[in-house]
């Protein structure tokens, strides 16, 4: 498979992928070491000392692993059957559901965090049900609150990584295992398994890294201090304490639990061995007993209505005042639209390239490794360490909406990433040697074999990433926004004035033109991919 | 990859030297996102000062009060701006320790709850921290934290260490109650629903009904009054008092253009850039007005205003903070 994969990338190909990987260790790892510089220099000037790391810390600590290894086994324990019933379901409104997967993923905390608690707060509709049917109320605020916050965000992630996986699976299997007579279970056993060893840790890990490495969600669901993770820790180190030493080894720290989740993670992936396949549609003959089409059709239900409930009450507040939002609204969408399209080519382009050198490289590790980085950087280290090494040189409010885009793209790689890459494997075990003997090589075999292959996955990392830099709230304040903003910052701005109503609205026109951009990318992408 | 960053970068650098060709000088004005944005007094101040100044006032926005400190003092020296608008009493301490600021001039007579001795920073507003409720449904209002602590009455709170208002609450229950103060933070444990990352979202959840309180300033109710027309919500008195908040400017001693810096720190306190703040910044200005203040700013009176001398607050905030999270972590 080596020798045939370094014909997909070529040396060229392979080189690009390397030059991204390399960028990539270089603004992850430079910025944390912009901030350790700059602390160091500051300490000799105050002459500050002190232990590092105190209890609090490793409260803190400890807080982090349980919130993101609960939430990264929940989601992705919940996602396969969810995945599986997808997979082997088809049914009117399929489509617009899994669409609709990438909506919560992409929204800002604060509009999510307010549509759960319309769903789940105090004053929500479970409590409302609760109380008519004489029950105890129920309390969201604490670790459970902390939970499903995070499985709503990453519960449809997951999903669609792991459906990502059912999909790469050739019809052809499944048509073998028909004509062997394979049970559910067989078929589960044979076919699913390997598939799901080789899928499920590495989106269990990007869910891991997700927890990690933020706070409002943990904070504001989880009732109080005792909810503090390190990324928040390093926050008051910013700005509370201003001890950017202790912010560094903090972001340290949290680099090192994301080593050894790495590790872990990689440990318990297995590549599945690939097969050929036809493109055909995918059929399955072991699905078709009653039982278990009732509980994939409940499966589906249950998941549908966690996930579209909150949505439906951001867009019942935000309707009202849609259509009479102020001009500077639009014009900051206008400029958030421009922004994630901007990050989409650049998460796009990165995602391709470092996919092509994973599947052609012999140390593909020393490559995945690279392209989670950016799960594992905190977004505060990042965006104070891009902000000092740009300042000297450039007013870094100039740069804010490149940057914007860029640290997006970043983020949204991995993501593309665990979508490329099985689906890269499985292009090269079915079409690999055919292509080989008709010499089809570099470019060539990228635009003739690969790219018309790999639209799905494409567009899911497109999508992805326009997505989430048109909700991105974190490096654009760090580096002063242009006066008139971008859409998220208005929605903030708009809050900040107590004017919830108008935010509501601003908030609708985010989730709509985020998921609007998700989906056109990601349907683009799966045109004739599931007829 | 880094290419059209590269070609963004060199076209706002030829930009920047397009403005500079122009004949005007540009004024930097460091502030809070909030101030800067429409709904804030920034555009109507900074159309007021251009049509005296024959200069161009651009406003440099950093998250909030805090956010803005750790940029200052990340940029050091090397800091653009000539003037910072946004910090507060709990933050001009560590500003004054990082040398940057130069000293005020003359102020006229201000109409602050304190006497104004700080001769570095020029206050722009002031306003008081409250518990704000929905009259309808807080029927006992409690006068105190003792009261609110004994109470089943759910609050919701700001984190100190990501919110102004979150560090002003922290502060205020140490002044009220010094040692005794994590007593009250235990015993007000099972009233608080949840600590929010900032200001807005604690009050959209208790907007929502998450909370019968929320921790805001006495001028929140004016705000449903003016602009909503809604006189349902209030904000408490406490008998210890309530607490503080003066924001402040500085000019940056450093500052390129320092005549039109001293220029603006004085329109500061003038009654052009005063009018604006009550309706926008909904706090109150610091120099008596022509006009009488909007609906609502006349309600609250504290009985007695709390505020810890700037210089005292890096002093006691990290033992408040220790006290605060141990409580509550419980």
């Amino acid at each position: 498979m080596a020798r045939r994969a370094e014909q997909v990338g070529g040396p060229p190909g392979r080189v690009l992928g390397g030059a991204v990987a390399l960028g990539l260790a270089a603004l992850i790892l430079g910025t944390l070491g912009a901030v350790a510089w700059r602390a160091a220099w500051g300490a000799q000037a105050d002459g500050a000392g002190g232990p590092l790391l105190g209890p609090a810390d490793w409260a803190a600590l400890r807080f982090t692993l349980v919130q993101a290894g609960a939430s990264a086994l929940i989601s992705v324990a919940l996602a396969v059957p969810v995945a599986r019933a997808l997979a082997r379901r088809r049914f009117p409104g399929r489509r617009a559901l899994i669409a609709l997967m990438g909506a919560p993923f992409i929204l800002p905390v604060i509009v999510a965090v307010l549509g759960l608690l319309s769903v789940f707060g105090r004053g929500g509709i479970v409590n409302a049900a609760l109380a008519a049917l004489g029950l105890p109320a129920f309390s969201i605020y604490g670790l459970q609150g902390v939970l499903i916050g995070n499985v709503f965000f990453n519960l449809p992630l997951a999903t669609r990584l792991i459906l990502q996986g059912w999909q790469a699976i050739p019809a052809e299997r499944f048509r073998l295992a028909a004509a062997l007579d394979f049970s559910s279970a067989e078929v589960a056993k044979q076919i699913e398994w390997p598939m799901l060893r080789e899928v499920a840790p590495g989106a269990a890990l990007a869910i891991f890294l997700i927890c990690l490495t933020s706070f409002p969600i943990a904070l504001t669901l989880g009732g109080g201090p005792r909810s503090t993770t390190l990324e928040l820790a390093i926050y008051q180190a910013f700005r509370f304490d201003f001890d950017l030493g202790r912010a560094a080894v903090l972001a340290a720290l949290q680099f090192a639990v994301s080593g050894v989740a790495a590790l872990i993670a990689l440990r318990l992936a297995l590549p599945q061995a690939s097969a050929a396949g036809l493109d055909r549609a995918v059929e399955r003959w072991d699905a078709r007993s009653p039982l278990l089409r009732t509980l994939d059709t409940a499966t589906i239900a249950l998941a549908a209505l966690f996930l579209i409930l909150p949505l439906a009450v951001i867009l019942a507040q935000g309707l009202p005042t849609l259509t009479h939002l102020p001009g500077i609204v639009w014009t900051s969408a206008l400029t958030s639209l421009c922004v994630a399209l901007g990050s989409a080519v650049i998460a796009a382009g990165a995602a391709l390239a470092l996919a092509l050198a994973i599947t052609g490289s012999r140390r593909p590790r020393l490559f995945e490794g690279a392209g989670m980085l950016p799960l594992a950087a905190s977004p505060l280290v990042l965006g104070t360490g891009l902000f000092l090494i740009v300042n000297p040189w450039i007013d870094p409010a100039a740069l804010a909406l490149p940057v914007t885009a860029l640290v997006n793209a970043l983020l949204a790689l991995p993501f593309g990433l665990r979508a490329l890459v099985p689906a890269l494997r499985e292009i090269e075990a079915a079409h690999g040697r055919l292509a080989d003997a008709l010499s089809l090589t570099g470019f060539a075999r990228l635009r003739l074999l690969i790219l018309p292959r790999l639209r799905g996955p494409m567009g899911f990392t497109l999508g992805l990433s326009a997505a989430l830099s048109m909700g991105d709230l974190g490096v654009i304040t760090l580096f002063a926004a242009p006066g008139e903003g971008t859409l998220p910052l208005q929605l903030y701005r708009l809050m900040g004035a107590y004017r919830m109503n108008e935010a509501a609205g601003a908030a609708l026109l985010l989730l709509v033109l985020s998921f609007g951009l998700f989906w056109l990318f990601d349907r683009g992408g799966r045109a004739d991919a599931d007829a | 990859m880094k290419l059209p960053i590269l070609a963004a970068g060199l076209l706002a650098m030829m930009l920047g030297t397009a403005a500079q060709a122009d004949e005007k000088p540009t004024l930097t004005v460091y502030t809070y996102d909030s101030f800067a944005s429409k709904w804030g007094p920034g555009p109507a101040v900074k159309t007021a000062f251009e049509k005296t100044c024959g200069c161009t006032l651009n406003f440099v926005t950093a998250g909030d009060g805090a956010a803005l400190l750790s940029r200052l003092k990340l940029e050091g020296k090397r800091t653009r701006a000539d003037v910072v608008i946004g910090l507060d009493t709990a933050l001009t301490a560590d500003a004054e320790k990082t040398g940057l600021f130069a000293k005020h001039g003359d102020l006229p007579a201000l109409d602050l709850p304190v006497k104004w001795t700080d001769p570095t920073f020029v206050p722009f507003d002031w306003g008081w921290f409250a518990f704000v409720y929905d009259k309808a449904k807080v029927k006992e209002v409690p006068k105190s934290f003792e009261d609110l602590a004994k109470s089943k009455l759910k609050i919701v709170i700001e984190d100190p260490r990501s919110s102004t208002p979150g560090l002003g609450l922290l502060l205020w229950v140490q002044k009220a109650y010094g040692d005794k103060a994590p007593e009250i933070w235990k015993e007000l444990a099972d009233n608080i629903v949840t600590v929010t990352p900032g200001w807005s979202e604690a009050y959209n959840m208790f907007l929502k009904g998450e909370a019968d309180m929320v921790l805001s300033y006495t001028t929140s109710p004016a705000y449903h009054m003016v602009e909503e027309k809604d006189d349902g919500k209030a904000a408490a008195d406490f008998t210890e008092g309530n607490y503080a908040e003066v924001e402040v400017a500085g000019r940056i001693a450093g500052s390129k253009h320092p005549k039109l810096a001293d220029e603006f720190m004085h329109f500061i306190t003038t009654e052009a850039f005063q009018k604006e703040i009550p309706t926008t910044n909904w706090m109150y200005p610091v120099i008596k007005l022509s006009k009488p203040l909007p609906k609502g700013f006349d309600m609250y009176k504290p009985e007695k205003t709390l505020l810890y001398p700037a210089a005292e607050v890096p002093k006691v905030k990290d033992k408040a903070l220790a006290a605060w999270r141990d409580a509550l972590s419980k």
